[in-house]
């Protein structure tokens, strides 16, 4: 039997998904660069960003994903060789 | 089948009937006999359910939410200082709108410590969504219970309900109480629709989750349209059941001698048996009296109370509670109902903290109203059977609020 | 109108851990098999192992709804002989007795006459008890052979319907032993 009530709109339920708030990129004033040549692979950065907007690529090195980083500076701040850093927009 | 069970005996058997399949709850005095049953049914297998143990009344909420979520038929019970501590709890179970059942074994706060009856724990939690019933007798508590899933899963409705009776005298007394078996009540109440939002490892969600002034009201909004709906849910529950098995109350009201009655005593839970008695009495002495027993507290009975006493004489309100500062929480809101009718409304609070009220007493309280009446001398609400010397001792003066 | 119905109200007095509450559920469960309406209260407190507690129990031939504290008593049953001889206790076992008011006492032929209360009706419980090795941390479980002699003057419910709450409540030598005290309460009960 079809419901005429629809569930997830009498209660609050949201489903997960890539930028639900949209292309929070734009939000940016600085821009994380990471340095390869300094980079030694730890994944740090990937594991602090709040905004799960790094990825990590195939040779295991962090990838900003620029579409949806906010420019925070968590994973400049939290890399132990310093090879991330915030260049302005 | 017919035995002798105490309220709180019969709620553990209506819950067995209902064939609840997750409880979770603490033990409280005067609720432990409740869950202590239903332990030992699901511990014999007599029960096909889970019982998860937990810390606090808190996280038996909160189990009950989750077990909910995932599509299980779940009941838990409580009182007093227990209920409270869950409260947080009981406002989620609301806004996620899931159908839990709760019995409530109402039970005066503490301090001073008290392990008695009155409705103050219970009545305080009035506003957030619960469906609350309140029963007179442990043969209610079962009917009610099994009602109140009916109504809790009502896809219109999709509420929790409480279902509520007193401290003692009604979770500790035996009496006769008329049992059906899950097979006779499965008729009546079918397995638990399971919704679409039963949690999905496949598509998880997030529940609860931040909602903006633009968006918020209308959840509130919703939440209340379906309780306007409960209403008539509750009276078609009483109704099918009564057809059924022999047994409906009224279904948000039930009503004893009311038809050509001038005065009506309102009262809700256990001293509902002695007010009949004193409806009796009164009506051997001559008084045309009535008695309207509050069955449901939410959805507030509105339309039906104000169509029964609008035009009475004295419209009798025994609370057993106290909204401190504003006295009964019963005596206020039918006063409210009827501020443009006729009916003098008397509104006396009594039976605080398990204070016994008999029969003699609720004539007594009649008496003394109807004269207040006809004195014009009708106060915002009174309290009855206060030790009058003891205040005078505690604090040097007696004066208001006044006290019958 | 529930006024007209007639019931009678018995009021129990032991010490806590004796069996009050159990006799007075037992009452209510072997009325109700012989088509009687009965209940049974309790009355909680703070009660401990040995303090004096009471229950209550209404018993009539249809439904009664007055769940209040029962003040005037048609029957008192006591559990524990001593409580008769502490003056605060008896008190307590006395107020509120009507003239016809019957008490059925744990006590000796003497202790009950000393009474000095028209209707009283007695058995040594303790004794019964005793024999039967029903204590329980150094309490006799007087509660079953005090059941057998209310049974026996309340007169109206059948023996056997209190043999069958009995094995309803317990089965195999705590059954045995439980009716047996039960049996001897209700032969032995004697009226002074």
């Amino acid at each position: 039997m079809e419901s005429k009530i629809k569930f997830d709109l009498i209660t609050p339920i949201s489903y997960p998904g890539e930028g639900s708030a949209g292309a929070t990129g734009s939000w940016r004033v600085f821009k994380p660069i990471i340095d390869r040549e300094k980079c030694r692979k730890c994944l740090l950065c990937w594991l602090y960003c709040p905004e799960a907007a790094i990825r990590v690529s195939e040779e295991n090195y962090p990838e900003i994903i620029y579409e949806y980083c906010k420019g925070c500076g968590i994973c400049a701040n939290e890399c132990p060789v310093k090879a991330i850093s915030m260049v302005e927009e | 089948m017919r035995l002798v069970l105490t309220g709180n005996y019969a709620a553990a058997y209506a819950a067995k009937a209902a064939k609840v399949e997750v409880v979770s709850a603490y033990p409280i005095t005067p609720q432990t006999q409740v869950v202590e049953k239903l332990s030992e049914f699901i511990e014999r297998g007599e029960m096909n359910a889970r019982y998860i143990r937990v810390e606090s009344e808190h996280s038996a909420m909160a189990a009950c939410i989750g077990a909910a979520m995932a599509g299980a038929r779940v009941f838990t019970a409580t009182s007093a200082h227990g209920l409270i501590y869950m409260s947080e709890m009981l406002w989620w179970a609301a806004g996620a709108r899931l159908p839990i059942v709760m019995g409530v074994i109402t039970r005066a706060m503490a301090p001073p410590w008290s392990i008695w009856s009155d409705h103050c724990d219970l009545l305080s939690l009035r506003d957030i969504g619960w469906i609350i019933y309140f029963c007179e007798n442990a043969q209610e508590v079962f009917d009610t219970i099994i009602q109140a899933y009916k109504v809790a899963e009502n896809e219109e409705v999709l509420l929790p309900a409480m279902v509520g009776w007193d401290a003692f005298q009604t979770s500790h007394t035996a009496e006769p109480v008329d049992v059906l078996s899950p097979d006779e009540v499965s008729k009546y109440l079918p397995p638990r629709r399971p919704l679409p939002y039963v949690i999905d490892f496949e598509r998880p969600f997030t529940h609860g989750s931040l909602c903006y002034p633009d968006r918020y009201m209308e959840f509130r909004y919703l939440m209340d349209l379906s309780m306007s709906k409960a209403k008539k849910a509750i009276v078609e529950a009483d109704e099918e059941y009564g057809d059924l098995f022999g047994r409906k109350y009224g279904g948000v009201l039930e009503k004893y001698l009311c038809e050509d009655a001038e005065i009506a005593v309102v009262t809700m839970g256990v001293l509902s048996g002695d007010a009949r008695y004193a409806v009796d009495i009164l009506r051997k002495e001559g008084y045309k009296v009535g008695l309207v027993r509050l069955r449901v507290v939410r959805p507030f009975p509105s339309s039906e109370l104000k169509k029964e006493l609008k035009s009475k004489k004295l419209v009798c309100v025994i609370d057993r509670n106290i909204s401190i500062g504003r006295g009964g929480i019963l005596g206020t809101e039918i006063k409210a109902l009827l501020k443009n009718s006729s009916a003098n409304v008397v509104n006396v609070v009594a039976g605080i903290g398990g204070r016994d009220v008999s029969y003699e007493d609720i004539v007594n309280i009649v008496k003394r109203s109807l004269d207040l009446v006809e004195k014009g001398e009708v106060p915002e609400y009174m309290w009855y059977g206060i030790d009058k010397e003891y205040v005078v001792k505690a604090v040097g003066e007696y004066y208001e609020p006044p006290a019958l | 109108m529930y006024s007209t119905v007639v019931y009678k109200e018995i009021r129990w007095h032991g010490r806590g851990g004796q069996g009050a509450v159990t006799s007075a559920e037992l009452f209510a469960a072997a009325a109700v098999r012989d088509g009687f309406y009965a209940v049974s209260i309790p009355f909680f407190g703070a009660e401990r192992r040995g303090a004096h507690v009471v229950a209550f129990n209404r018993i009539s031939d249809t439904r009664v709804y007055v769940r209040s504290s029962i003040k005037n008593p048609d029957f008192v049953v006591v559990l524990d002989s001593k409580l008769l001889g502490l003056e605060h206790d008896k008190k307590r076992i006395f107020s509120g007795l009507k003239k016809e008011s019957v008490l059925v006492v744990n006590a000796d032929k003497e202790v009950a006459e000393s009474l000095g209360w028209r209707n009283v009706a007695c058995v040594n419980a303790t004794e019964i008890a005793l024999k039967n090795r029903l204590v329980l941390a150094g309490i006799p479980l007087t509660n079953t052979a005090m059941l057998g002699a209310l049974a026996k003057v309340f007169g109206e419910i059948s023996l056997k319907s209190f043999e069958e709450a009995v094995k309803a409540k317990w089965s195999g030598r705590r059954a045995e032993v439980n009716l047996m005290a039960l049996r001897e309460g209700y032969s032995g009960v004697r009226w002074i």
